[in-house]
């Protein structure tokens, strides 16, 4: 087996054996806690620009299962594993985990001690780094981490963002959906694509009742008016949300005249909007077992989190925004919504592709606004 | 909601001798519960007749009877302490049977002991079969098919309607003592006879076998405020067919992608709103199918199992310990977890290791 190498900014070399393509790549270091779902990891638009390691050991065992998908394709920059497994037992998988990423052409390392690269993320944070099998000069790869460009700052939503508009058909086809109660009557929800993962989408058309305008991140606002739509979504995405100017200035032009739910970037870019501010959180959250606490109710959900950046509480003051959701691991913002306007949204990802489905519930509070607008000021009681 | 203050004293049945093994998971669970409700100032009276245990040592529990656990002893042991509540959730079977014999008897009602943790509504429901396949079928979701039978006559029709191999499985047993697979028309009528037997009301559920398929075990905990978590996944190496007692066993569960195990997480979370576990820990096992992925039901304990040890020593989470304080009135996000300390129980425990349980035979 041929080695590979992590090197990380700081100069930690982790060597290890290659598997999927033998190509090199740069990019943010994190770890995923997810004991299940790697193939939706994998293939979720928000890993863009990011090397993910997996801190559950054995990676591969239920191969590669297409209906999962979150995107046509591995999204990640490379993938770090303790243990690729090629031994593969689910009834659903069409292939090995190893040969697809192989095709993909992303890179994975395993065979390293990710225990100790997870402790050393959470000390020190986020850090950059390289993953190669080409180059094994560990000099040459601690300057090629330090060269890569930071995740503050960078706008990665073009590279993921539908090219053109488009319409989303499909709710859930396979065994595994969870029914949603029909909507009064079918609604038009139109989705910004900053790089929405398709069973946001599905729970979107299964909620809706109806297909979904899907539109490229740098629409304007008088563009997405011009679907008339009853509902904007807004998506997930990759990136620091302060660098995705356009969709801020979108969403700004939207607020007051349609109602908004946004997850994740999504939420960020309407922090944003609104006036508020966002920060990158020291080694972010990315996992399937965050609790977080509503506020008003008291009841906690088990969420899905993947997200490098929060929204600052603080910076909420005269924005109109109020805080519905905490983090009850680092008491971070997960949720909020506008006193007056009908506008909400999460940090954490309801649709929970990988993860439980404590929150889907959302997606009913987007049509219980999107049908009745004067239940806004009830939800934001 | 905090610690409920109605409450002085508590009656925590224990185990006894356990038919299976000499298992020692019951005692890690009833020791953990005394210790908890001592250090939150309920005073604890402890029925137990295995001295072979760390729970009968003075200094766990207020009152320790070390007398038969049966509910003609208890009976006596209620009217000479008069508890306020009884905790029949960490005591295993045993401990279950003399809570619900207790209940039927009207002994509970006689002296105001109110059944905390699991009543004995929600233990018929998990325990009956014919009750558990009707609540589960309630919900959507599948059980083996099966039918039961309290003659041999009976059970031959049962054989006749489903196809071999069966199971049969006499109802209200330990560990399912007395029951067994049937490969052929022999086998059957032996285990049948043995089983109906071994049937304290002369019962035994005859279904489709399920031999062969993948087995799970999910632990879950869940509070009076509806908070639900799954504590932890457990595979069996060995399918089903081999007893879990006998078998080679991980935690985390190895194959199941995550949409097949979020749904066995939503089934396993509407099985304890259906059964109606208000407070503290169960085990619920599935069955999948290795080439189509059927899913079934397999059974419920509303109580910490013989797996709920392991399943705490391999994820930090104390199940025996947070199932007695839920049953005291605290809800799962205001216990702090004991392992990382700054987070609470309404957590479920992520690892990065793999447990692997197994068996040892006497060779």
């Amino acid at each position: 087996m041929a080695v590979a190498k992590l090197v990380l900014e700081d100069g930690t070399v982790f060597t290890g054996q290659a598997f999927g393509a033998r190509v090199e790549r740069a990019g943010e270091v994190v770890f995923n806690t997810s004991m299940t779902g790697y193939v939706e990891v994998l293939t979720d638009p928000s890993y863009r620009g990011q090397l993910v390691a997996m801190t559950y050991p054995l990676i591969g065992n239920t191969g590669v299962t297409p209906e999962d998908f979150e995107s046509p394709r591995p999204q990640v920059e490379g993938f770090i594993v303790r243990e690729c497994s090629r031994r593969v037992s689910n009834f659903r998988s069409t292939r090995d985990l190893a040969p697809w990423l192989e095709e993909a052409g992303v890179p994975g390392i395993e065979g390293i001690d990710t225990r100790a690269l997870t402790r050393r993320l959470r000390e020190t944070g986020s850090l950059m780094g390289v993953l190669s099998s080409n180059d094994l000069d560990d000099r040459s790869l601690v300057a090629k981490a330090r060269r890569a460009p930071k995740m503050a700052g960078r706008d990665l939503v073009p590279e993921v963002t539908v090219p053109r508009p488009m319409q989303w058909t499909e709710g859930w086809t396979t065994a595994f959906r969870v029914d949603l109660p029909p909507p009064p009557r079918p609604l038009r929800v139109t989705a910004l694509d900053y790089g929405a993962k398709q069973s946001i989408l599905r729970y979107l058309v299964a909620s809706s009742g109806s297909s979904v305008t899907v539109l490229p991140a740098t629409s304007t606002a008088e563009e997405v008016l011009a679907t008339r739509p009853d509902g904007v979504f807004l998506s997930n995405g990759p990136g620091d949300p302060a660098a995705v100017t356009y969709a801020i200035r979108c969403a700004k032009g939207l607020l007051g005249k349609v109602p908004i739910f946004g997850i994740c970037l999504g939420h960020q870019i309407l922090a944003h909007a609104l006036g508020g501010k966002t920060y990158k959180l020291k080694f972010g959250h990315h996992g399937a077992n965050h609790p977080v606490r509503e506020e008003t109710t008291g009841r906690v959900a088990i969420t899905v989190q993947n997200h490098g950046f929060a929204v600052d509480a603080d910076s909420l003051a005269s924005t109109g925004l109020e805080v519905t959701h905490l983090n009850l691991n680092d008491g971070t913002v997960e949720g909020m919504r506008h006193r007056s306007l009908p506008v909400f949204s999460v940090q954490y990802h309801p649709e929970a592709s990988a993860g439980p489905h404590d929150s889907l519930p959302l997606f009913q509070a987007f049509v219980d606004l999107m049908t009745d607008r004067s239940s806004a000021p009830a939800l934001a009681r | 909601m905090p610690r409920r203050k109605d409450l002085q004293k508590i009656l925590i049945i224990g185990s006894g001798p356990i038919v299976i093994g000499q298992a020692c998971e019951f005692d890690y669970s009833g020791t953990q519960a005394c210790k908890v409700l001592r250090e939150d100032g309920f005073s604890v009276v402890l029925v137990n007749s295995n001295p072979a245990t760390i729970m009968t040592d003075p200094e766990m529990a207020d009152r320790t009877y070390i007398e038969p656990v049966t509910a003609e002893t208890v009976a006596k042991v209620i009217a000479a302490e008069r508890p306020q509540a009884i905790l029949p959730t960490l005591g295993g079977q045993t401990a279950l049977n003399v809570a619900v014999e207790l209940h039927d008897r009207g002994v509970l009602r006689e002296y105001k002991v109110e059944m905390i943790g699991a009543n004995a509504e929600v233990i018929r429901k998990a325990e009956d079969r014919t009750l558990f396949k009707q609540a589960i079928e309630r919900l959507g979701l599948q059980v083996p098919q099966s039918d039961h039978a309290h003659t041999l006559a009976e059970a031959t029709a049962i054989r006749e309607r489903l196809r071999l191999p069966l199971v049969i499985r006499p109802s209200f047993t330990l560990g399912g003592t007395g029951g067994g697979i049937a490969y052929n028309v022999e086998e059957f009528e032996r285990i049948a006879a043995r089983g109906l037997e071994a049937s304290p009301i002369q019962e035994v559920l005859i279904e489709e076998s399920v031999v062969g398929w993948k087995e799970y075990e999910l632990e879950t905990m869940r509070d009076a405020k509806d908070n639900a978590v799954i504590v932890c996944t457990i595979e069996n190496f060995d399918p089903m067919g081999v007893h879990t007692g006998d078998s080679i066993t991980v935690a985390p569960a190895q194959t199941l992608t995550d949409k097949e195990y979020q749904l066995m997480r939503d089934a396993a979370l509407r099985i304890m709103n259906e059964i109606g576990v208000t407070t503290g820990g169960s085990n619920i096992q599935f069955a999948v199918h290795p080439a189509d992925g059927r899913m079934v039901v397999i059974e419920m304990n509303p109580r910490v199992s013989r797996s709920s040890a392991r399943a705490s020593k391999a994820t930090g989470f104390p199940i025996a310990k947070l199932a007695a304080k839920l049953a005291v009135g605290y809800t799962l996000d205001e216990i702090p977890n004991d392992i990382t300390r700054n987070t609470p129980a309404s957590f479920e425990p992520t690892i990065d290791y793999v447990v692997v349980k197994t068996p040892r035979g006497a060779f």
